[in-house]
């Protein structure tokens, strides 16, 4: 999966037939989006997985041989740590298991040689399809010195969203792990104060999870319950 | 140690306790007496809390205050004039934006984005589009005209941002001359959008594959006139401020934070750049074509919120450079992508009812091409499908890295879209730039950090 792992043609959701390693987050059936309609569109019997692109084989290429390879070799469990290296579009991704992932970003950010010493951030995702992986917590991370970028992803399970906090490497992701907290539920170990950014402070659920509903929800204001829109009273 | 709490401006609060006052109502709570002050009245707050229980006092700035940038609460813990902790509360305007994506075919989403950061919708858009077209693999296809039209709006919004930051900032500190100017100046830029994009703000003009239409006729007139304009009425800003001993007096030295802070908290643009270090995504990771510009990335090496000023003054120059550049480079050509898989069907055109579809265009779906039809109803209903895959798309905003995390599963929507906010990171810098300062400074050091709540709060 070196090259043309882009499947740029319209439909590119279908799995190529190497890509055995491509991580599958999901199952679609039919087409256009209809469900519950009966199949009136005659393409109720299509079932196609749906996957990310899958860990990548050596070489890389470019920078990215020459910055695992100085991983592999300050990071004494690398093995352990990661799962694996995805190169897509250009942009690499090291899947790391979550009891490592500050041992991996501190060693991303202090060796000479990867000084990634900007973290641009965590953004969570949730795929309720993926078993035993469904809430991914992605680092953005930026080098200076060598004008690089570099996503590190760590993938746990809904049971247990427990993740090592990054706040002790990069104090830059404060804000930003207690906006996954707030959005997707992760909670980050050890982080100085883990409460709701954007949300009120009292609000029930994670709203960026996709089991949660886009409005609809009846709302508390100011001790008053407030229905959502199409359950309220109406006067015609 | 029990401490005082004081809000700031809202009013409402019944006045009761031990000093009645019409505009310093007071109430008791477990934390201690809270005093709600709407009025002029400090000397009575004084009074009521100077009884000799305890030296601190927590004071609630915002999140209705005049001077803290829209809808910022912050919390401060004052040792008379001193601030001892400073802390943010943000997410007053919380739209879900995010969320809402997920809900809207790929194009669609430029749309929700705009609104985000509200004083540099253009940004928001292109870095979307950039991050869509990355997925698609389609970067090298955009075409030449439509690179150009983007640059050109990106500079000429980097432009009114900046007035505002510079405006907002010296009505802040009492300045109001600098207000009137910067508002002003801001009002030829959104003449501007207004002519191009149809609306002063909220554009959705740049698209998934281009813009969504040509310049109009006049358009490049107006711009070469507009920059003209601007380039004098630049210099009474810098007149005004530059040089001015009330300026300095009130922003040099103050909101310091050196090199090692900003890197630490991930803070980019102005401020980072008034540590001394050149780093402008324009040059380092080049996206639009950027490279073919030629323009400096001013830096300062004070720190402080005068030398983000200057940056800032300096930046809207240099932005003005490049917009007289873009001017020369607009020759002829399609402002959409090639490909008819994702090029939205139809150019908009004026017509006797006003805008919309072209009448060649509805012509051809309604009398000529079933297929055209079917196509046009697909692509606008359904929308395009993006290969399955993340990337992470950065640009240079008014405020710094700009960057969004794009998921596909391959579907016609996206799977989840994150925004890497500058204003959302920059603004953890209250705390290290106004801590052991004094509470005016404070308003300095958050005008200087010139956050937009539309984009910290999404």
């Amino acid at each position: 999966m070196t090259e043309g792992n882009h499947g740029l043609e319209s439909g590119g959701e279908v799995v190529p037939a190497e890509a055995e390693a491509a991580e599958v987050i999901g199952v679609r059936h039919g087409m256009f989006g209809v469900h519950g309609s009966g199949d009136t569109s005659g393409y109720g019997g299509l079932v196609r997985t749906v996957a990310m692109p899958g860990a990548t084989p050596r070489p890389y290429g470019g920078w990215f041989d020459e910055a695992a390879d100085t991983l592999e070799r300050v990071l004494p469990s690398y093995g352990d740590a990661v799962e694996g290296v995805v190169i897509d579009r250009g942009e690499m991704t090291i899947h790391v298991r979550r009891e490592k992932v500050v041992e991996v970003l501190q060693a991303l950010r202090d060796d000479p040689l990867l000084r990634f010493e900007m973290s641009l951030g965590v953004s969570g995702v949730h795929y309720p399809d993926d078993t035993d992986r469904e809430l991914h917590a992605v680092y953005h991370l930026r080098s200076l010195t060598h004008n690089r970028q570099l996503r590190v992803e760590v993938a746990v399970p809904d049971a247990d969203p427990h993740i090592p906090t990054a706040t002790s490497v990069y104090p830059t992701n404060d804000w930003h792990e207690r906006e996954t907290y707030d959005f997707f539920g992760i909670i980050f170990d050890g982080h100085p104060a883990l409460t709701r950014i954007l949300m009120p402070d009292d609000w029930p659920g994670h709203p960026q999870r996709k089991d949660y509903p886009l409005g609809g929800i009846p709302v508390e204001y100011k001790g008053a319950e407030i229905p959502p829109p199409d359950q309220r009273r109406v006067y015609s | 140690m029990s401490t005082d709490n004081i809000t700031f401006g809202s009013a409402g609060a019944a006045a009761s306790g031990p000093v009645a006052d019409a505009y310093a109502g007071s109430r008791e709570t477990t934390e201690g007496t809270v005093y709600t002050v709407t009025g002029a009245d400090w000397d009575t707050v004084v009074r009521g809390v100077s009884g000799g229980r305890q030296e601190h006092v927590v004071v609630n700035m915002g999140p209705q205050h005049p001077s803290t940038h829209g809808v910022l609460r912050l919390i401060l813990e004052l040792d008379g004039e001193n601030v001892i902790e400073a802390r943010c509360g943000v997410g007053y305007l919380h739209t879900g934006i995010e969320k809402n994506l997920e809900f809207r075919s790929w194009t669609q989403g430029v749309t929700f984005v705009t609104r985000m950061d509200y004083l540099a919708p253009l940004f928001n858009e292109t870095a979307y589009c950039l991050a869509v077209e990355k997925l698609l693999g389609i970067t090298d296809q955009i075409p030449e005209r439509a690179s150009v039209i983007r640059v050109m709006l990106m500079e000429l919004n980097r432009i009114s941002s900046h007035l505002v930051a510079i405006a907002t900032g010296g009505m802040e500190l009492g300045a109001l001359t600098a207000m009137i100017f910067g508002f002003r100046e801001r009002e030829l830029i959104l003449d501007v959008f207004e002519l191009v994009t149809g609306l002063r703000m909220n554009h959705a003009f740049i698209r998934p594959g281009g813009v969504a239409q040509d310049l109009p006729p006049g358009a490049v007139d107006q711009i070469a006139e507009t920059v003209k304009k601007l380039k004098s009425r630049l210099t009474d800003t810098e007149k005004l401020l530059v040089d001015n001993g009330i300026w300095m007096g009130r922003t040099v030295g103050i909101g310091y934070l050196n090199l090692s802070g900003a890197v630490a908290l991930g803070l980019t643009g102005p401020i980072l750049r008034s540590t001394g270090l050149a780093w402008d995504l324009r040059k380092m990771q080049p996206y639009c074509g950027y490279e073919t510009y030629e323009f400096d990335v001013p830096t300062q090496t004070t720190s402080d919120s005068y030398g983000r000023f200057l940056i800032r003054m300096a930046e809207m120059q240099e932005s003005l450079k490049i917009v007289e550049q873009c001017l020369d480079r607009l020759t002829p050509g399609p402002v959409m992508v090639e490909d008819k898989k994702i090029a939205w069907p139809a150019q908009l055109a004026l017509g006797s009812d006003g805008m919309g579809n072209s009448l060649d265009h509805i012509r051809q779906i309604m009398g000529e091409s079933m297929e055209a039809l079917i196509h046009h109803f697909k692509l606008v209903t359904e929308g395009f499908h993006v290969p399955a895959g993340q990337v992470y798309q950065a640009i240079e905003s008014p405020r710094g890295e700009l960057g969004v995390h794009i998921v596909s599963d391959g579907g016609t929507r996206p799977y989840r879209v994150h925004y890497r906010e500058p204003s959302f990171t920059n603004l953890q810098a209250v705390a290290a730039m106004c801590e052991g300062g004094q509470l005016a400074d404070v308003v300095v050091a958050v005008a200087s950090i010139d956050p937009v709540m539309g984009g910290v709060d999404r």
